[in-house]
């Protein structure tokens, strides 16, 4: 036999076939494969804030003089306070913080200008709720910030300068604007649970109507039969990746600095290797609603540990451990350095291979696993 | 294609058994089915039929025994018998958000039965089974009868030496049934052989031999003349009635006390 007839003899062919047919039938489901990443972007791209901004802030003003106004006012125009209202003793700052309608208070002492014209050094308190590290962290900066440029101020009226400045550049993100780390990252969280979800269901859908013990009495094998299931999908992946990228950059103003292609590209094992995923939980259940419920365990791991919301630095080594068993803790640092650091694909080269490997190791596995048998 | 030799018998198995833990579900079962023939499997429901088909089809592996299916080891290799059989399960195994047409397309092309030679067999199926009118109807909204033959015409597209038709007519009305068991003897009689399980007695003498099995036991063998006229009795089903009425009786009471 020719090898051209040979090829064309292959049953992955006529799988491959059949998911396409059965695929563009399937409207919903693929409505939602487009749905769902505009969805998920606005609700990750607005919700996720991990810049924490107008405190409300009480204010005690024991010396109520023009100086201790000006402070307050550089407190507020560092945009992390919000004047919730003035006070007349501690306790009522007590009372305002412990009940939350302020998270921070700032104490002018009386004796605040009589020091600052004595060239005494002039001393203030700021009192910030620290139960949320994240939202005090903004108040202590904030604070810092007022108060060193309030120095800086004071000291150029004398015809000073301060001793040393720290300029501080923000490169790739400015504004230091969430939307912009976030976006990126959710193309690849988006495709870590679709392309689970959908390939983990793809098979023990066959399995629950009866069509899989007709298929492996079939000479189909079993290689054939996964990536004839799966291939399709890779295009719902590419059009997921599209989407987002056009939203993002729509609604989120996200940089695309580097080449898209090769995000593209990259993009490509990162898909076989979710979809890889998917096959194999649909080895280990034997319904629909089970394939689901892994699907969505697999997710958590995923948001938590790939480095998604939360710095990788910042985990214990274990947890560390952990997000690099997950091929999204690799295609994340592509993501992000493609779109907003402009970096060539050919500085992730390691994450590519890791990616690829990813990908071919969990097809062996689900192939290994996965038996033309029904017992 | 193959070079397994096309001579000899159909099935062949030796003490093929298979056990679920402690339940035997088929126990040593000596079953020789010859080319060309029309082989009826009855027994009760738990009997082992289902079993027996799983097996000879590769779907479970035995327990213990050999089966040659087509003349080949079918638990040594089961991709090579694959090719050369047909299988009909209980739920017809058809894509239901598919035309007739493209279930018919699918399964010829995972046997490789591919061009020119695929749109021929194709429409040589559609012809025999009477499927033209409905090639564009989803095989969900098939009633019974229809989806059974659709069903036999994709398990028999690739011309299989053997087919394998699990309970084929179970819930169809007796027309669809009577034009179904036509179906296949023009199979049978185009040289596949075919071997069918039923609970329906009509169906039973229509096949040119019986095998009865009883809880995974064979427990007789015969055309269904020398069956009744051994049990001297008028129609199958009293030869049914009967030989499960004594495997019973000898039996001990309960399932689980068997080995």
């Amino acid at each position: 036999m020719r090898v051209r007839e040979r090829v064309a003899r292959w049953p992955f062919w006529a799988m491959l076939r059949k998911e396409f047919i059965q695929m563009r039938r399937d409207r919903l489901t693929l409505a939602m494969m487009m749905g769902i990443p505009a969805i998920q972007l606005a609700l990750f791209g607005y919700a996720i804030r991990t810049e924490v901004r107008h405190l409300p802030m009480v204010v005690l003003d024991e010396s109520q003089t023009p100086e201790s106004r000006e402070l307050v006012q550089a407190l507020i125009n560092t945009g992390n306070f919000d004047l919730a209202g003035m006070v007349h003793d501690r306790d009522a700052i007590a009372r305002d913080i412990g009940r939350g309608t302020a998270r921070a208070a700032v104490v002018i002492p009386p004796e605040y200008q009589h020091d600052l014209k004595r060239g005494r050094g002039a001393h203030a308190q700021i009192i910030v709720d620290a139960a949320d590290p994240l939202g005090s962290s903004a108040a202590i900066s904030g604070a810092a910030q007022a108060g060193f440029e309030r120095t800086i101020e004071i000291l150029a009226q004398k015809g000073l300068a301060p001793p040393v400045t720290v300029n501080v550049r923000p490169w790739y993100n400015p504004g230091l604007r969430s939307a912009v780390y976030i976006v990126p990252g959710i193309i690849g969280v988006l495709l870590s649970m679709t392309m689970v979800v959908i390939a983990g269901v793809a098979i023990v859908r066959e399995k629950e109507r009866g069509t899989l013990e007709q298929l492996v009495v079939t000479p189909i094998g079993k290689t054939s039969l996964m990536l004839g299931k799966i291939i399709p999908f890779l295009l719902v992946g590419f059009v997921q990746v599209t989407v987002i990228l056009v939203l993002g950059r729509l609604l989120f103003h996200v940089p695309f600095r580097g080449n898209l292609l090769n995000l593209y590209i990259v993009a490509l094992p990162f898909i076989v290797a979710s979809l890889a995923v998917g096959l194999f939980i649909s080895t280990l259940v034997g319904t629909q609603a089970q394939a689901m419920q892994l699907g969505f365990f697999y997710l958590l791991p995923n948001i938590l540990l790939s480095g998604f919301m939360f710095p990788r630095e910042a985990m214990p080594l274990p947890a560390q451990w952990l997000g690099a068993a997950l091929p999204l803790t690799y295609f994340l640092r592509v993501l992000r350095g493609v779109l907003l650091r402009g970096t060539g694909w050919d500085a992730y080269w390691t994450e590519t291979l890791v990616l690829v490997g990813f990908s071919i190791l969990l097809i062996a596995l689900s192939v290994r696993r996965f038996h033309k048998t029904v017992e | 294609m193959s070079s397994a030799p096309t001579n000899g018998p159909a099935i062949l198995t030796r003490g093929l058994s298979k056990s679920f833990g402690p339940l035997v579900a088929v126990d040593h079962l000596d079953l020789e089915v010859t080319r060309g023939e029309v082989f009826g499997l009855l027994g009760p429901n738990g009997s082992g039929k289902t079993t027996t088909i799983r097996m000879l089809t590769g779907l479970m592996e035995p327990t213990s025994g050999t089966a040659e299916v087509v003349g080949i080891d079918i638990v040594k290799t089961p991709e090579q018998v694959r090719k050369r059989i047909g299988y009909m399960s209980q739920r017809f195994g058809l894509y239901d958000d598919m035309t007739v047409l493209e279930n018919l397309d699918f399964y010829a092309g995972l046997y490789g039965v591919v061009g020119a030679e695929r749109r021929k067999r194709i429409a040589e199926q559609l012809a025999e089974y009477r499927l033209e009118g409905r090639t564009k109807q989803m095989a969900g909204t098939l009633s019974g009868g229809w989806k059974q033959r659709l069903a036999l015409a994709c398990a028999t597209s690739h011309r299989p030496d053997l087919v394998f038709l699990d309970e084929p007519t179970a819930g169809v009305d007796p027309l669809s049934r009577r034009r179904f068991w036509e179906l296949i003897g023009q199979r049978a009689n185009s040289g596949m052989t075919v071997l069918v399980t039923t609970h329906y007695m009509d169906e039973a003498e229509l096949c040119n031999r019986l095998a009865f099995l009883s809880r995974g036991k064979l427990i007789g063998v015969g055309t269904p003349k020398e069956i009744t006229q051994r049990f001297g009795v008028a129609r199958v089903e009293d030869v049914f009635i009967e030989l499960q009425r004594r495997d019973e009786a000898s039996a001990p009471t309960t399932e689980m006390a068997r080995p």
